[in-house]
């Protein structure tokens, strides 16, 4: 560490960097101003890293160099080459290792330690590795689930809690351990230290067993709750870095990390109450769980209302007032591009196009939006859920593409349902209701939707881009 | 820096980053998350530290292999989300705000 003025500027220079996250952030609150937000926040980053050379002599450049290299070479790669329909998986990847660095910074953090070392700062240095490590691999399966590299279903065993909480026990038993045998470092006052090859033993299984943990965690989630799995990782992500900057004394990597933190809750928030599910229901609940027949198909019965793709083209057509109800079997189909020339051609017709997007829709917050920004519709006509809803019974046809429980109605008037109390697009209400669907087959939550046998509902099934193709060409014509 | 003081500065900055988000409206979350999540990669700092400090080959070792994993986070992090946030935006008037105007 360098000393005087240099020290001065780097922590002047640390400030900024500091203003920049956050005005960067605020920025980010409107769709105008959030790329030079962004901007702002990677000049903060550069600012940092500026300030961490002018603090501290490098005395080997070219681990550095390399690094930094490897690094940026691999995440540009990354960043350009992802299709717009795969970003809850990089975003989960990305932090993992932001997850990861904190964890790795903290173990070489744990190599300077000396007798002199305060016991507090082994604690933070348990708690960083424990953060760190269970956030990376927690967010590898969280990747592993949404690139389906493994099942998206929730994977359960008996006593899954009870092992995952004693798992915990002992993580935290060995953080203890790693204070004690810190603080006095002679092999008696620990078993485990014995037994481990001293402290730096009891910290890599510390470490492992954190990495276990994570996957623990995540594997009982399944696939549509992942919204909030993210959201709660990026918070965790956050959280490692401003742990580490508690171990570095570094007030740069305490504040950053706690925005990254504040704003994970917050989205995990959102996200929870959007579904009407505490945080603990999603974490350990197993949504839409193991039994894939509950509430098969048939249960509810009922007579179900077919539409050809002209018939709902000509509806859509003459229609004044249209909303597009997008979900997850949008992005799976990649149909968010013939969904846009479709609302182009029914704007150009003279009806009112506009899209409703659940929050929970997709499988990240914000998930729908983002593709059919992508695909280049107007920003200016995607609405919220409390925005649409009131103006849905004088709406005459609402088209729900690949969503299925944000717009089942059961939410509403079914206590008995397991969707109850969940706030949904009403799209019931609407004059005709056509539903985009392969097959009648329940929805994530394996709840039955008794939208598709209402009286004002008419079945459109097939692949949604074929179906979204067809209504196109049926609509030019019509 | 006294540990105190750090708590002092983390608490004050989850106020305000709790401010700053609960204004970003649903269409950004993807892009907020991804851009926070770039931030989060400030632990580069630390990385950095630690590549260039050259006291053991297991130090420099971590180090490097944090230095990888932050700069991944940060460059991959800050690269796709300008990349989303390109495509927010409003085409000519005349389509998008018949559309808006008509729906008001």
């Amino acid at each position: 560490m360098r000393t005087g003025l240099f020290l001065t500027v780097a922590e002047l220079l640390y400030i900024l960097a500091a203003a920049l996250f956050i005005i960067g952030l605020k920025r980010l609150s409107s769709p105008a101003t959030a790329r030079s937000g962004n901007a702002m926040g990677a000049v903060g980053m550069l600012l940092a890293v500026i300030a961490t050379l002018v603090a501290e002599r490098i005395l080997s450049p070219w681990a550095m160099i390399g690094g930094l290299a490897a690094g940026g070479a691999i995440g540009a790669v990354l960043a350009m080459r992802v299709q717009m329909t795969s970003m809850p998986q990089l975003v989960a990847v990305f932090n993992g290792f932001g997850g990861g660095a904190s964890a790795l910074v903290a173990g070489a953090e744990y190599l300077r330690t000396t007798e002199a070392t305060p016991a507090l700062d082994f604690a933070i240095i348990g708690v960083s590795v424990l953060i760190g490590a269970l956030t990376f691999s927690g967010s590898v399966i969280a990747w592993a689930k949404l690139q389906e590299v493994m099942t998206g279903r929730p994977i359960t065993y008996p006593g899954q809690k009870l092992v995952s909480g004693a798992l915990l026990v002992v993580i935290l038993l060995l953080g203890v351990d790693l204070v004690l045998v810190g603080s006095a470092p002679t092999a008696e006052t620990s078993i485990a230290a014995g037994a481990l090859g001293g402290g730096g033993g009891v910290l890599v299984a510390l470490a492992v067993l954190s990495l276990v943990l994570g996957v623990l965690l995540v594997i009982p989630i399944g696939g549509a709750d992942m919204p909030v799995v993210i959201a709660l990782l990026n918070s965790y992500s956050g959280i490692a870095a401003s742990a580490t900057g508690f171990v570095l004394r570094n007030n740069m990597l305490i504040i950053a990390g706690a925005l990254v933190g504040a704003s994970g809750i917050i989205l995990t928030r959102i996200m929870c109450q959007a579904m009407n599910r505490s945080l603990a229901n999603v974490l350990f609940g197993a949504f839409g769980g193991g039994d894939e027949t509950a509430g098969g198909g048939t249960a509810t019965g009922g007579t179900v209302r077919e539409f050809s793709p002209t018939d709902a083209a000509i509806a859509m057509s003459y229609a004044q007032r249209v909303v597009i109800v997008p979900g997850y079997g949008m992005a799976v189909a990649q149909a968010q591009h013939g969904v846009k020339e479709l609302a182009e051609l029914l704007s150009s017709k003279g009806v009112d196009v506009r899209f409703a997007v659940h929050p929970v829709a997709g499988r990240m917050p914000g998930h729908m939006n983002v593709l059919l920004a992508e695909a280049g519709v107007d920003y200016g006509r995607l609405k919220e859920m409390e925005e649409i809803n009131p103006d849905l019974p004088h709406t005459d046809v609402v088209l729900v593409i690949g969503a299925n429980d944000v717009v089942n109605p059961a939410a509403r008037n079914d206590p008995g349902s397991p969707l109850y109390g969940m706030p949904i697009i009403n799209v019931d209400e609407a004059q005709t209701v056509v539903v985009m669907k392969r097959s009648m087959r329940p929805g994530f939550a394996g709840v039955d939707n008794p939208l598709f046998y209402n009286e004002n509902t008419r079945m459109l099934f097939g692949d949604a881009k074929d179906s979204v193709a067809k209504l196109v060409q049926e609509t030019k014509a019509a | 820096m006294s540990l105190l003081i750090g708590l002092y500065v983390f608490v004050l900055a989850v106020f305000v980053g709790v401010e700053v988000i609960t204004k970003v409206p649903q269409m950004l979350h993807t892009p907020l998350m991804s851009g926070s999540n770039a931030i989060s990669g400030i632990t580069i700092v630390g990385a950095v530290l630690i590549a260039g400090r050259l006291e053991s080959p297991l130090s420099t070792w971590l180090g490097v292999a944090a230095l990888v994993f932050a700069t991944i986070n940060v460059v991959g992090g800050f690269l796709v989300t300008d990349r989303m946030l390109r495509m927010f935006r409003r085409p000519p008037p005349k389509g998008g705000e018949a559309g808006k105007g008509s729906g008001a």
